[in-house]
């Protein structure tokens, strides 16, 4: 009988690990250390040149960041992945390991704020300049790229717009032009997606939100699919020149399949230093053990919740990717097929004038959801993107992520659904009465 | 660095250090539809600690040009060009499984050109099951499967990777991957094809090591101290608790191993 890989529920509950060899600890041991003994001054000097396997110093890797890397590696097939500090962090590191001043990214405009802040904003003073498009548009990626671009970049399912990316379409765009695709697949996780399976080439999450699921810790990875050839590319000098940070190290040559993660921890957790705390990756590693778990009901309760919405007289439209009016509809079906997220924006009636007001009057009535920034989280979160999360975007940006001053964003938990749908009733009956709208509670 | 072996640019990794033909060499061989890549902790080690490392990528494989060789004799000929074109006289030879045999046949029938063999997860003769073959020549993905969780020992399958942040399997998994069509079956044919008779065993002269891993399910151990047996004065060395993938697995005895073997 042929051999099989394991499954992912089983990678989720045990890679990366095995029990403590010093003690016999099952669980994952919190190396709370910054730094790790050398047995002698050879080897001293053979981990730090890369002629041994091992620890130096908790900024560059530590055991229990190892377990939690290793693990996320295992979920997306993927050789390699880096802990950082933040989701933030880890597109970061990304853009600073691929490229410097004058180089370009082409992005969907469906994106995170925090990440549309960093590219719109903070990186163009670095000399790194990135151009927007609608992400649902193939000739608009294409005609993007410009002979300095060096990187396609977007989301599984964009926040909060929820647009689905085609990822084998862009990837092969990227690819036909010698540039690798990242994506963020925060909302996704492994369970309901995984990017490098459909073209992407580097996958980033903030573990913030649904792989570690509890809301208790900030944190990010990023992952190198190990499937871009950047030495046939020509376009990525820190991967295979020599790197003099180094001593003349070439990362292609060291590794053939991680090339890419080696600079970003040999270089970018060494020099920038945006490292995970061990305390961090060992709770992110609690709910990752449950993250199979958790998903199926986290978009069991979605599904039940859109179909509640979009039912309701107060709510002027849902946006789902599972529902047939969503522009990624068919997508969805097709790249998702276990679940579009729990993720679910709407829209209150009210029209401009008073939809504000109505979604004001919905948040505060709400009891059992919590109003806050953060989604992914086993309890249900809602915020109101347009004054908080995207504050920063001007009107332009706004409506082009698809968010309008009476959007909603939920995330939905994994408590019972029903419960879930007894505190919107009741917060929708007090937005329609703002709203000038009907509704029975 | 590029080297031109048989007309065609051939990759050999010299350890982040500049090739020196002055200093002893040492030749890193890897195994089927695999690359220098396996090598590189410890090729790093040797380069800097003295010696002229070269783990190459054999013809057809990783950044080398040209096609796969179909024998171990002609791998093994094309080893010995290597040392021609780098005007080395003669160098150690490390070779991995498909590898070890390539060391094993350049220490037969160039014995003037190789100083010492360290074979690592070694056999000879080297069965390949007819189940592994066939995947290899018309499932590559299964047989990829195969080479992967057959190659590693049981708890590697789940990780705890001595390498900070990679996943042993996964790692071997694109490697395999990016092996060119038809490579692997092309290898695995001639590890096949490749059965050593005691007399051409005899002509192995030089110090010789056999490195197994205890839990090695592709070369078991007793294959491996077999193969020790027939080759005059060859050592044996055991490392537990690792699979077939022992640079991997287990680098650091991995290395320690050789350091104790190779002398300059």
């Amino acid at each position: 009988m042929s051999p099989k890989y394991p499954h992912l529920d089983t990678l989720a509950v045990h890679a990366g690990q095995s029990p403590d060899p010093a003690t016999g600890a099952r669980a994952v041991p919190i190396y709370q250390t910054a730094s790790f003994v050398f047995p002698d001054a050879d080897t001293a000097a053979s981990l730090f040149n890369l002629e041994r396997a091992g620890h130096v110093y908790s900024r560059i890797s530590n055991p229990t960041l190892s377990v939690f890397e290793e693990r996320m590696a295992a979920l997306e097939g993927a050789p390699a992945a880096v802990a950082v500090a933040s989701g933030q962090a880890a597109l970061h590191l990304a853009i600073a390991t691929l490229m410097g001043a004058g180089s370009h990214i082409v992005a969907s405009h469906a994106l995170y704020g925090g990440s549309h802040n960093l590219l719109s904003y903070t990186l163009p003073r670095f000399g790194i300049d990135t151009s927007f498009v609608n992400g649902r548009d193939a000739d608009a990626w294409r005609a993007a790229i410009r002979p300095n671009t060096r990187l396609l970049f977007g989301e599984t399912v964009g926040n909060p717009g929820l647009d689905v990316l085609n990822i084998p379409v862009v990837a092969d765009i990227a690819h036909a032009h010698g540039l690798p695709l990242m994506v963020d697949a925060t909302l996704t996780t492994p369970f309901l997606s995984r990017p490098v399976s459909q073209g992407a080439d580097i996958v980033m999450h903030s573990a913030t939100k649904f792989l570690s699921g509890h809301g208790v810790v900030i944190g990010g990875v990023l992952i190198d699919g190990g499937t871009f050839n950047w030495e046939a590319s020509g376009k990525f000098p820190t991967l295979t020149e020599p790197y003099e940070g180094f001593h003349g190290m070439v990362m292609s040559e060291e590794s053939s399949v991680a090339a890419f993660a080696l600079r970003a921890r040999r270089e970018g957790l060494r020099d920038f230093g945006a490292a995970m705390a061990p305390m961090t990756a060992f709770q992110i590693l609690q709910g990752l053990e449950t993250l199979h778990v958790r998903m199926p009901r986290h978009v069991e309760n979605t599904r039940k919740i859109v179909a509640f919405l979009a039912a309701h007289k107060v709510v002027a439209a849902v946006t789902y990717p599972e529902l047939a009016s969503h522009p990624d509809h068919d997508l969805a079906g097709k790249l998702l097929p276990a679940g579009a997220g729990a993720v679910v924006s709407f829209d209150l009636k009210g029209g401009p004038g008073k939809a504000k007001a109505a979604g004001k009057a919905f948040i505060e009535k709400l009891a059992l959801f919590s109003h806050l920034a953060n989604i992914g989280d086993a309890k249900s979160l809602v915020i109101h993107p347009a004054s908080t999360t995207h504050f920063r975007m001007d009107a332009a940006a706004l409506h082009a992520a698809g968010i309008s001053g009476g959007t909603i964003r939920l995330s939905i938990g994994i408590e019972h659904a029903d419960d879930l749908i007894e505190d919107l009733s009741k917060a929708l009956y007090a937005a329609g009465k703002v709203a000038g709208v009907a509704a029975s509670a | 660095m590029k080297f031109l072996v048989q007309q065609q640019p051939a990759f050999v990794y010299t350890g982040g250090k500049p090739f020196d033909p002055v200093r002893p060499s040492v030749v890193f061989i890897h195994g089927a539809a695999n690359d220098h890549s396996v090598w590189t902790l410890q090729a790093r080690y040797f380069a800097h600690h003295g010696w002229n490392a070269m783990a190459v990528d054999l013809p057809g494989h990783g950044k080398s040009f040209g096609d796969a060789k179909t024998s171990i004799a002609a791998n093994a000929d094309w080893i010995i060009n290597l040392l021609d074109n780098g005007a080395i006289g003669a160098a150690a030879l490390v070779g991995h499984s498909m590898g070890s045999l390539i060391a094993l046949d350049c220490a037969a029938r160039h014995g003037a050109r190789v100083s010492q063999i360290a074979l690592l997860g070694a056999s000879a003769p080297m069965p390949v099951s007819d189940e592994l073959l066939d995947a290899a020549r018309h499932r590559p993905d299964e047989a990829f499967a195969m080479l992967n969780i057959w190659g590693h020992s049981p708890q590697l399958k789940w990780g705890r990777n001595p390498t900070p942040g990679t996943s042993s399997m996964m790692a071997y998994r694109r490697l395999l991957e990016q092996s060119r069509p038809g490579v692997l079956a092309n290898d695995l044919a001639a590890c096949q094809g490749f059965v050593p008779d005691d007399a051409f065993l005899a002509c192995v002269t030089m110090p010789a090591l056999v490195v197994a891993g205890s839990r090695d399910l592709m070369t078991p151990a007793k294959s491996s101290q077999a193969l020790a047996a027939r080759i005059a004065g060859c050592r044996f060395a055991l490392i537990d608790g690792s699979g077939h993938a022992m640079m991997q697995e287990a680098p650091g005895s991995t290395l320690d191993t050789l350091k104790t073997f190779l002398k300059p």
